[in-house]
């Protein structure tokens, strides 16, 4: 019987507290994973950036109800639950935007007329909250077993008005920061799976945000690696 | 025979047509489909326009009505998209509460409204703490063919474009607001913000302005919604196949000529309105 893994991993490039200043560039709050900590789902996963936690779980592939099914492949599912308060117009867009994500990666073809239900509750949000939503289910789908064509991480950035670039916000900089875009990136070719923004900026400054995440999704693809080889290493 | 290849093999019928760069009703990839704005025309509205994009129709409505401004932002005023996207425009959606689709574009309208600031909410506040402008929205799809987004950014744009508001005035011994019907005024639009939507195909080919049916054999979608100075107020990209940095770059240079057609389009259709 697996108990719970749990691995941590501080990605910092430059050295600092994890609530001091940060400077520009690639550099991410603490992250921390952990699997398998629902019995009852088929996989679940925690994800923390920081403060901003949400907790995933995964039930899947089982069965659909008729109205929901299609013929070729898997009907997914994903249902956000807000910290505090009922699900809003909000959640629905970012659930919506959730499923597409999952859906471009997940190779539903291989169990058609069955439906895969992912499950997200924010445990705490203190900035860069799509994103972290992202990369637990993530981490929920995998340890479900559910079979993809990629693995795929959320990057949050935040465009300050003198156009400096700060990756992974807290709540307190996305809220000064002029535009603030998150971006869903796939681990294959670092394609651009789903995006949404906030704010007014330039195209150059989309690029310049798109590259800087790119980037970053690297570490966060490392992380999934380490903590997955650290989990099946000791069992 | 054609007919009987579509029904049983809708995209290879597709992919024919995309190996030839052109689709089934004759458009190129990047090509719109004709676009006609029609403003004002309910009487009982503020501020109204009808936008067809093609067969796809919506119609938008603009009531102004007072309401107390928000405690956290006592001098402005509220703005309030809602998409209605009823049994009527297509055969997917039943009646009842909003679907998934429907909150999905008024949350994207709502985004839009506020990421371009495409009207200075402090122009609302008629008096600071007790009295402001709510703008009730009302965004209704009559015929629904796809590309319901960009349809619905630019009736928005054309009605409140077309909204007047009466002035107000507090009277002091009442504290009660007086409202003159004889002299109103239209609001200051500050950003025309113009949504353009592709849809991605088989990971690779991005084409302009889906129908219903490429967008549902598509395998992705993407709206970019532009200002005038080429600003983005919203890149909009719910999952789907992946896009590298340059596919991105072909969508903005679209989107571009697409913000200097509609805006030539409602340059034409205001000056030629007659003045109430």
């Amino acid at each position: 019987m697996e108990g719970a893994m749990q691995t941590e991993s501080k990605i910092r490039v430059d050295s600092g507290t994890e609530h001091g200043p940060r400077g520009p560039g690639c550099s991410l709050r603490h992250f921390a994973c952990e699997q398998n900590l629902l019995s009852r789902p088929d996989g679940s996963a925690s994800f923390l950036q920081g403060d901003t936690s949400v907790l995933a779980g995964v039930y899947g592939p089982a069965e659909v109800k008729v109205s929901k099914e299609i013929f070729n492949k898997a009907t997914l599912e994903v249902i956000l639950r807000p910290k505090t308060g009922l699900p809003g117009v909000a959640e629905k867009s970012r659930e919506r935007l959730i499923r597409n994500t999952c859906e471009a990666v997940v190779l539903g073809a291989l169990h058609p007329r069955t439906s895969i239900t992912v499950v997200l509750q924010v445990v705490s949000d203190a900035g860069s909250l799509l994103a972290c939503c992202l990369n637990a289910a993530c981490m929920a789908l995998v340890d479900a077993g559910v079979p993809m064509r990629a693995l795929f991480c959320g990057v949050t950035c935040a465009l300050h008005s003198d156009g400096t670039l700060m990756l992974d916000p807290t709540a307190k900089q996305e809220k000064e920061a002029r535009a603030v875009l998150t971006f869903a990136l796939d681990s294959v070719e670092r394609k651009l799976l789903m995006s949404t923004t906030k704010g007014l900026y330039s195209d150059a400054e989309l690029q310049q945000c798109l590259a800087a995440a790119q980037t970053a999704s690297t570490h966060v693809f490392r992380f999934y690696r380490e903590s997955l080889q650290r989990r099946y290493s000791k069992s | 025979m054609a007919a009987g290849f579509k029904t049983v093999e809708p995209l290879e019928y597709y992919r024919r047509f995309l190996k030839e760069n052109c689709r089934p009703d004759g458009r190129e990839l990047g090509e719109f489909r004709t676009t006609t704005v029609n403003v004002g025309s309910i009487g009982t509205a503020d501020g109204s326009s009808l936008v067809k994009l093609g067969n796809t129709t919506v119609i938008c409505g603009i009531k102004a009505e007072f309401g107390a401004p928000p405690t956290d932002a006592p001098d402005k005023g509220y703005v309030v998209p809602n998409v209605d996207l009823s049994p009527l425009c297509s055969w997917r959606f039943r009646s009842g509460p909003p679907g998934e689709e429907a909150q999905v574009a008024s949350q994207f309208i709502a985004d839009v409204i506020e990421n371009s600031q495409i009207i200075n909410k402090e122009d609302l506040c008629i008096s600071s703490g007790k009295l402001a402008w709510v703008l009730y929205c009302d965004l209704i799809c009559l015929n629904h063919d796809g590309n319901i987004l960009d349809a619905c950014t630019f009736a928005l744009l054309a009605a409140l474009k077309n909204v007047q508001l009466p002035e107000v005035t507090i009277n002091e011994e009442t504290a009660l607001a007086e409202v003159n019907l004889k002299k109103k005024s239209y609001l200051n639009i500050r950003t025309h913000p113009v949504a353009t939507s592709f849809a991605v195909f088989d990971d690779t080919l991005l084409i302009v302005d889906p129908t219903e049916e490429e967008e549902h054999l598509a395998t992705g979608t993407l709206t970019v919604v532009m200002d005038e100075e080429g600003r983005l107020c919203c890149l909009h990209k719910p999952g789907g196949s992946g896009l590298t940095g340059s596919k991105l770059q072909d969508c903005m240079s679209r989107a571009v000529t697409r913000h200097r057609e509609v805006k030539q389009l409602m340059d034409e259709v205001f000056k030629s309105m007659k003045p109430k």
